[in-house]
């Protein structure tokens, strides 16, 4: 069943094009990895598909229903739920407070209460660090706060910026893996942004690789890893 | 015993100057903007109080009535007036300065709405509690039923506020929602209407003050303005981001002031908040519970 399409879509920074006709469709369940060097566009593209920035022009649409022109906070409502770029977590609150925040709207506490065990299950040193303040996390640990507070949103689409940014082999390791086990586990479909290329295509269903705006190619992500051309020009090894 | 005594005099004051603090600190973090109109603000919920006082004839009913109406009235400026505001401007210094220029002109606005409203003489807005200070072993100290009044009133703003700030979901919002606004739109936070809830919080905590002190003189359209000066050098001290600066701010003003005025004398009266002003931003540049922590916007 289609899932997320995103058709011909345009987003602009004042005068300079960001995002140029681009298109691709990730399935329900599906994991997508979005790669592109720097500057790419893969930020701008989430933003305008969480309800941050408006965009341009062309279409983006989940389970049939558009994304654009809805506020982020409603979309979250709907069930897409972005982590943005750089350890999304509010420094100043502690641990419990920012995965509170993931609950905050939802009106069946039972089920945060459950949710919120679930990410303790999931990421047990968050549990560890439950009364500390946000801003004495390790990267990595920030990294499991931000992915636990989306999760007790309960996501269907779960749209993650750079999850691996700063953070240590080994840590992202952890984290992919993490992502993989819940997205199997809660049946979610995940449009994942990365510049580690690799980690994110090992995990993924599917690579759409984009460049300065636009698509380069999108395939199944076990042929992007085998494509010679590709590996050299866009997956950086 | 004229330390003691001196002591009295700036805790009342003091716990006014905090109000007023809270008041400004609680709009600055939400919007990052100095809010001028907060003088006008409460003087206009006063006005209201004093209305309803004269229908009453009663004080206590009066309060409650002043503080909704400061939490309208700044709810009313931030819904209508900033947040389109906001939406029309973009980004730029243009963008940063026009909602503080808007506040100077609402002071404006209101004032002289209060003045045609009430006329510009001064009026009686009295308590029903003494205004003379306690005797107390012959002595008459500097401190009345209406300063506890005053001190009691405070706290009890200051203790809803902290319990509500620390303890429930409107208070993990608002934190939230002034010191991350994107991540708090991400996480489901209808962020504008939280920050009009702040706002609202503002203008009551305002009306409080207004309310409490108007008693202890009189009430014109511009009796609350020198509080505004107190009230932004309090949460300057305090550091502007924090609630608990902002009342540790106007403690430290009130008292401060107390005992320049006492030691130094009344020619000093306008020029000693700056004083206090000048000496703890040289010892503590940030306030002395600012953060240092930058901030991201929406």
């Amino acid at each position: 069943m289609s899932g997320l399409i995103v058709s011909d879509l345009s987003i602009s920074h004042g005068a300079i094009s960001a995002v140029k006709n681009l298109s691709f469709s990730v399935d329900q369940g599906q994991l997508a990895a979005i790669i592109g060097s720097n500057g790419a566009g893969k930020t701008t593209l989430l933003r305008a598909l969480s309800g941050l920035i408006p965009v341009a022009g062309g279409g983006a649409t989940w389970k049939g229903q558009t994304l654009l022109g809805r506020k982020a906070e409603d979309l979250v409502r709907a069930g897409i739920v972005h982590v943005s770029e750089g350890k999304s977590v509010i420094p100043e609150l502690n641990v419990k407070e920012n995965l509170a925040l993931g609950g905050i709207w939802r009106k069946d506490k039972k089920d945060v209460a459950a949710a919120t065990e679930e990410v303790f299950e999931l990421f047990p040193r968050l549990r560890e660090r439950i009364e500390q303040s946000a801003d004495t996390l390790s990267g990595g640990e920030r990294q499991m706060l931000a992915i636990g507070r989306a999760l007790i949103a309960r996501p269907e689409l779960l749209l993650l910026d750079e999850p691996s940014l700063g953070l240590a082999p080994l840590i992202i390791d952890q984290i992919f893996t993490a992502i993989n086990q819940l997205r199997h586990r809660l049946g979610l479909t995940v449009v994942l942004v990365e510049q580690n290329a690799m980690s994110a295509l090992k995990i993924a269903d599917i690579g759409i690789i984009i460049n300065v705006g636009s698509l380069v190619t999108s395939g199944p992500s076990k042929e992007l890893l085998a494509d010679a051309n590709l590996r050299a020009a866009y997956l950086g090894y | 015993m004229l330390i003691l005594d001196t002591l009295l005099i700036g805790l009342s004051s003091g716990a006014i100057y905090a109000l007023m603090a809270l008041a400004l600190v609680l709009v600055w973090r939400s919007t990052r903007v100095v809010n001028f109109a907060q003088a006008g603000q409460a003087i206009l919920s006063t006005y209201i109080g004093y209305e309803v006082m004269n229908r009453t004839h009663s004080y206590w009913i009066s309060i409650p009535f002043a503080i909704i109406a400061g939490g309208a009235i700044a709810a009313f400026i931030d819904a209508v007036i900033m947040r389109a505001l906001a939406k029309r401007s973009h980004k730029g210094s243009v963008a940063e300065i026009a909602p503080v220029i808007a506040t100077l002109g609402m002071l404006g606005l209101i004032r002289s709405l209060t003045g045609a409203i009430w006329g510009n003489e001064y009026l009686q807005y009295t308590s029903p509690v003494s205004g003379k200070g306690y005797l107390i072993g012959g002595h008459t100290i500097p401190f009345s039923p209406q300063n506890t009044v005053i001190v009691v009133g405070a706290l009890l703003v200051m203790g809803v506020f902290a319990v509500i700030f620390k303890f429930t979901n409107l208070g993990l919002a608002l934190r939230a929602a002034s010191f991350q606004p994107e991540i708090s739109r991400l996480a489901g936070i209808r962020v504008d209407r939280i920050r009009t809830i702040g706002w609202a919080f503002a203008g009551s905590a305002g009306a409080v003050a207004g309310a409490l002190v108007t008693p202890t003189s009189y009430l014109s359209p511009n009796s609350l303005d020198l509080l505004l000066v107190s009230g932004f050098v309090a949460a300057v001290i305090g550091g502007l981001d924090s609630l608990i600066g902002a009342v540790l701010g106007g403690l430290i003003l009130g008292v401060g002031f107390a005992f320049i005025l006492q030691y130094i004398g009344t020619s000093v009266t306008f020029s000693a908040a700056f004083i206090i002003l000048i000496v703890v931003l040289f010892v503590r540049p940030r306030g002395i519970l600012g953060s240092k922590v930058g901030r991201r916007d929406a």
